[in-house]
């Protein structure tokens, strides 16, 4: 397989004063162009810093990201995160948001009648262009997210990025936003790289899960194939024999391999 | 989906027949109930100040009626200085002005100062609040600097300037720039990384940053500067006008004092504090237009 996005034996450790942590350590990781890759783990084990390295929001101690062979270490568009808390720019309306994405990508390369078609292209896309002129306080979570989620793909990234995106939402809203972030996923075929902690949704969304041991020092236990075909349907596998295993196979490497222990 | 399905099923029906007549009267309650209810919100609100207002000029009339006091009590004050109340605008030359003169010069030299220091104040409240060196170099000598009473720096100022017009604006530009500096600086410093996060992905240069990010998110903040600023300049200028001379509401009121007119400087005062408050309530309207929607986030 030819690696599009590829994780190069990454380490990395926090250093606050005299005291080092090691987060995580000897990461390799090889995305195929197109896939969908779920990044599965305890609270804490270091998946947002494994992402934020990705996205160059944090350097790595050792190690590099190659996105298309070529090394990647600052943050840029061609790397879009949705960010878990939504991060959108609560003095801005929806549409701005999204729109300050693309002014700054397509400054040169799309008119502004053009870059406006494409922000409520973007927009339809996720099913907000009802709320174009609405600020973040004025609509519910699910729709900040989904904003979100538009303002990333607005970007045309070439590796999408979510961190935990549906996590703070109620389950009927979750599986919404799932099915949604599906069909884009069918529609466009982009490379995304998701952080979960919810393992129905690993199973249902991803081409591959990567497990992730306890930290500290968190390296990846465990990768496994979900060979579904496209698309899902979220009914009909409940009672899939292979969603099934895969279910099982990562609920055994969560709660039995590597169970969370908690802190003293 | 399913959310707006279970709603149109669980709603009542509304028959139909009925629906226009009906339906339009809870919503709209007439006219006169409305008007009759603001009116109402509006009297509790302005009646206790009245209330208080007359009771305490009643105690002052009392007080001062007496023979041998030392201040004029309302009525006499409201007697001689009825021709200023009545005629702001006259003008016969030098300082002999009527009110208006007085406070629009005072208010134009609080208008240069404080913006000269909104500008400067902002723009080093972001220098100390984004660069931790700047912040190290410069937060102690603004916290030392902050203490100096402001009329202790007009002497220098007169010394350095040589006229009273720069002097007077100086000091309220260096009265008013501490609380800007301060608080932009506290905002910078608590714009959430969340947002930092979102501007480095779409690598916003750091003019973009600062219009589309750091202004934004540092605005409440900026404006409590803002608000306290504006009320120390109007503290300052009083006092820095009443050294300098000239025209303005500061030396009105040293005038009246030389020329043993008291309830001249009585109605001042009045105005004095009219203003303060008009300036104040003036920021905080800008506030909450300019932050709309940032402060619920
Ligand atoms: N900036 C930082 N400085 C020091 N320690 C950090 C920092 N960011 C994260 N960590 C530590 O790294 C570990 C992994 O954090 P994180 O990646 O957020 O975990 P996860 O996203 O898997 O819940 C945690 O123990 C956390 O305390
Ligand atoms: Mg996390």
């Amino acid at each position: 397989m030819h690696a599009y996005l590829k994780l190069d034996h990454l380490d990395k450790s926090f250093t606050r004063g005299q005291a080092t942590t090691e987060v995580l350590t000897d990461i390799n990781l090889a995305v195929a162009q197109g896939e969908y890759v779920s990044i599965i783990g305890h609270s804490g084990c270091g998946k947002s810093t494994m992402l934020n390295i990705v996205a160059g929001l944090t350097p790595a101690t050792r190690g590099g990201v190659l996105l298309e062979d070529r090394e990647v270490n600052a943050p840029g568009p061609d790397r879009a995160v949705v960010f878990q808390n939504h991060s959108l720019l609560p003095w801005l309306t929806v549409y701005e948001n999204v729109r300050l994405g693309v002014d700054k990508v397509f400054r040169s390369t799309k008119s502004r009648a053009e870059r406006d078609a494409w922000v409520m292209h973007n927009l339809n896309l996720v099913q907000m262009a009802h709320a174009r002129d609405k600020r973040p306080a004025e609509i519910s979570g699910g729709m900040k997210q989904r904003v979100g989620i538009a303002r990333a793909l607005a970007m045309e990234p070439k590796v999408l990025l979510l961190d935990e995106p549906f996590g703070a939402l109620d389950a009927l809203t979750r599986a919404h936003l799932q099915d949604s972030v599906m069909a884009l996923h069918q529609k466009l075929n982009n490379t995304v790289l998701m952080i979960t902690h919810d393992v129905d949704e690993a199973v249902l969304l991803s081409d591959r899960i990567v497990m992730m041991t306890n930290g500290p020092s968190a390296r990846i236990g465990e990768v496994l194939d979900v060979p579904l075909p496209h698309p899902r349907k979220r009914l009909e596998l409940a009672t899939n024999p292979i969603y099934l295993k895969c279910r099982q196979r990562v609920l055994e490497f969560l709660y039995e391999r590597h169970r969370f222990v908690e802190a003293a | 989906m399913s959310m707006t399905a279970l709603k149109t099923e669980s709603s009542p029906p509304v028959p139909a027949a009925s629906a226009p007549i009906l339906t339009l009267s809870p919503k709209r309650p007439p006219r006169m109930e409305v008007l009759a209810k603001r009116g109402r919100e509006a009297a509790a609100r302005i009646v206790p100040p009245l209330i208080v207002v007359a009771l305490l000029l009643v105690v002052w009339e009392l007080l001062c009626r007496r023979a041998g006091a030392t201040l004029p009590p309302p009525s006499r004050v409201i007697r001689e200085t009825k021709d200023l109340i009545l005629d702001p605008f006259f003008d016969n030359g030098g300082i002999d002005k009527g009110l208006f003169w007085h406070i629009s010069a005072s208010l134009k030299r609080v208008a240069l100062g404080y913006s000269l220091a909104v500008v400067v104040g902002v723009a080093l409240g972001t220098l100390v609040g984004q660069s931790i060196w700047a912040m190290r170099g410069l937060d102690p000598l603004f916290q030392v600097l902050r203490t100096i009473p402001p009329l202790a720096w007009l002497p220098l100022a007169l010394a350095a300037f040589r006229d009273g017009q720069p002097s007077a604006i100086f000091v309220i530009f260096i009265t008013s720039i501490w609380p800007i500096i301060i608080n932009t600086a506290v905002g910078i410093r608590n714009i959430p990384q969340d947002y930092r996060n979102v501007a480095a992905v779409l690598q916003l240069n750091p003019l973009e940053f600062f219009a589309k990010v750091m202004i934004p998110s540092a605005a409440p903040y900026i404006f409590t500067g803002l608000r306290i600023g504006i009320g120390l300049s109007w503290l300052a200028i009083v006092a820095a006008e009443m050294l300098i001379g000239g025209v303005g509401i500061g030396f009105f009121i040293w005038d009246a004092w030389n020329s043993s007119h008291i309830s001249e400087i009585i109605l001042a005062l009045v105005y004095v504090g009219i203003i303060g408050f008009v300036l104040d309530r003036l920021i905080a309207l800008l506030a909450s237009v300019v932050t709309r929607g940032t402060a619920t986030n």
